[in-house]
């Protein structure tokens, strides 16, 4: 292929989320992160002979909300498989999954199709010690099977995805989605959230899948949205100068930004797959659906799609607040108070947010209430934009009433009375050259004077009513 | 008819090391019990549901309650090699 041609990738994601159960899937086994190794184990989850796995009714439960959250069609029977494969991390030799019969088949989140959503069990953690140094071959690994056995739903995207910056944002829409539905905490650095990328190319215009590479184990979208955009201009690369991509799992290094391969290739898949004789099928009852459906709340994007169409939102500051869930159970609070109108709401509710750092409004010493009156006195003029973020300032760190704040403080606005025209008067008479600029026409000018008046009025004039009244007092 | 290579596949991925011997065993054992399994191929079984499993229950579920898992002792003290509170492993990677 000639180096003119223009190529696009083409990515599919699987991302895997550790449920957010008491117990593993398959035996009581409390989940745990963090906790001393080994603690947490009993035979099922050790893999010992004669030990009997029983599904957690609760990971179903999470399952089929994961499913309704994303439009999935719910199997009415979906039934358990074993995968088989040898490695340390897995005690019976076979992790159980689910394969031909998933719990949710297809969906779409946002712009990207949901292939299926399937439930299976984690495996342990390992540690490699090290080399001995002396003979090949000697390195040992620590097993701690407190984490085998966690229950994951693993969420199989189809190859919807065409950028790495897309990948990143879709997987944040994701993330958001699933922490507002309750069912994971989805934290990367915890590992309750993990991504994988099939990533191929194509010409573009050309609607063919081509070989794809597995790259495993990102642990954070920025590295998942540069790992994309390695292995895109790596594949680019091997086709341009005449090679073919191979089909391989791949590691991507964020320190070195280095790709390499994971899995030699006799290592190949080939697990083998058969229906888990230990497990009988789940069928899916209409109480069971009831159940589910009563647990899935409103969610983000359409939550973002109410606030932009029947509140008037922009899109940017729907999705700000719908995007958590805490700000947006706080901007209806402060609806709900009176007749506040949604639009400056939801800039007070930004505009709090952002001094409360990462934290809930609801926890903060601000009422909805306050806020609510703080807008009122804004839009109706009797504090300006400068004194609001001051009473904000202050409700954030005392709380309070904002007009007594205002009043304690004189931070009223000076409206169209005789203060406010002397001090408009003074400010023109100070400034004589810029009185001349404005009565030639150029308004633009004005600057100066609105700064002498906010000196000497300490803030408290509204702008606005500066302009009106010079252009009064110039006789324009 | 199973070949060697495929025989050699089969083992690697369960882990078995087989003597020339063995080899040459395991695959006609394994050929005549193919053997049978195209026997039932050439059924008609078009329009046949295939059975997963053989029992009519379903939904065998567990409510979601946590139940004593084992002293960490109890589960070390089968393992072949442990350190102190771990199950020490080849390292898959060596
Ligand atoms: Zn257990």
């Amino acid at each position: 292929m000639s180096a003119d041609v223009e190529y696009e990738p083409v990515i599919g994601l699987e991302i895997h989320v550790q449920l957010k159960t008491r117990t593993k899937m398959f035996c009581g086994c409390e989940l745990s992160f963090g906790d001393p190794p080994n603690i947490h184990v009993c035979p099922v989850c050790l893999g010992l002979p004669g030990s009997l796995p029983v599904v957690n009714a609760r990971a179903i439960h999470l399952g089929l909300m994961i499913g309704m959250a994303v439009g999935s069609e719910l199997a009415p029977r979906s039934i358990f498989h074993r995968k088989n494969y040898f490695y340390p991390d897995l005690p019976k030799g076979y992790q159980i999954s689910q394969f031909d019969l998933p719990l949710c088949l297809g969906g779409k989140l946002g712009d990207v199709r949901i292939h299926r959503v399937h439930l299976e069990e984690d495996a342990a953690k390992l540690t490699h010690v090290g080399e001995s140094g002396r003979i090949h071959g000697s390195d040992s690994s620590i097993v701690d099977y407190n984490r085998g056995g966690t229950p994951l739903a693993e969420i199989v995207t189809e190859p919807d995805v065409r950028s790495a910056e897309q990948a990143r944002e879709w997987l944040n829409m994701l993330r958001v989605t699933l922490r507002q539905l309750g069912v994971s905490d989805v934290n990367m650095e915890e590992g309750s959230l993990r991504c994988d990328a099939n990533i191929s190319i194509r010409p573009v215009g050309d609607t063919e899948l081509h070989t794809k590479t597995e790259l495993k184990n990102m642990n954070s979208f920025r590295y998942i949205e540069r790992g994309i955009h390695a292995e895109v201009a790596r594949q680019i690369e091997i086709v341009r100068s005449g090679g073919k991509v191979q089909g391989e799992t791949l590691h991507f290094d964020p320190r070195t930004e280095r790709i390499t391969s994971l899995r030699s290739k006799e290592e190949a898949h080939d697990y083998r797959y058969f229906p888990e004789p230990d497990l009988v099928p789940i069928t899916i009852s209409a109480e069971m659906l009831d159940a589910a459906r009563a647990e899935v709340p409103e969610l983000p994007t359409a939550r973002a799609e109410r606030y932009a169409s029947t509140l008037g939102l922009s899109d940017d500051a729907a999705k700000l607040l719908a995007d958590r869930a805490e700000l947006a159970a706080y901007f209806e609070s402060v609806l709900e108070v009176d007749s506040v109108e949604p639009v400056a709401a939801a800039n007070w509710v930004t505009e709090l947010a952002a001094r409360l750092d990462e934290g809930d409004p609801a926890g903060s010493k601000v009422e909805p209430r306050a806020l609510a009156s703080l807008i009122g006195l804004l839009s109706s003029k009797a504090i300006n934009v400068g004194a609001a973020r001051q009473v904000l300032d202050r409700l954030v760190a005392e709380g309070g009433d904002p007009l007594a704040i205002v009043e304690a403080e004189g931070l009223g606005a000076i409206g169209g009375g005789d203060e406010l025209a002397d001090a408009v008067a003074a400010a023109i008479a100070a400034n004589p050259d810029v009185a001349e600029k404005i009565r030639d026409g150029n308004m633009k000018a004005i600057g100066p004077i609105i700064g002498h008046v906010m000196k000497a009025t300490k803030g408290r004039a509204d702008g606005g009513e500066v302009t009106r009244l010079v252009r009064q007092q110039l006789g324009l | 008819m199973i070949d060697r290579e495929q025989v050699l596949h089969v083992a690697r991925l369960a882990r078995l090391q087989l003597t020339d011997d063995e080899v040459e065993r395991m695959a006609g054992e394994l050929s005549s019990i193919l053997g049978h399994i195209e026997t039932i191929s050439g059924l008609d079984l078009d329009g046949v549901e295939p059975t997963s499993h053989v029992v009519e229950v379903s939904n065998a579920l567990r409510p979601d309650v946590p139940r004593p898992s084992l002293d960490r002792e109890v589960a070390l003290s089968q393992a072949p090699a442990r350190t102190a509170d771990g199950f020490l492993v080849p390292s898959p990677q060596a």
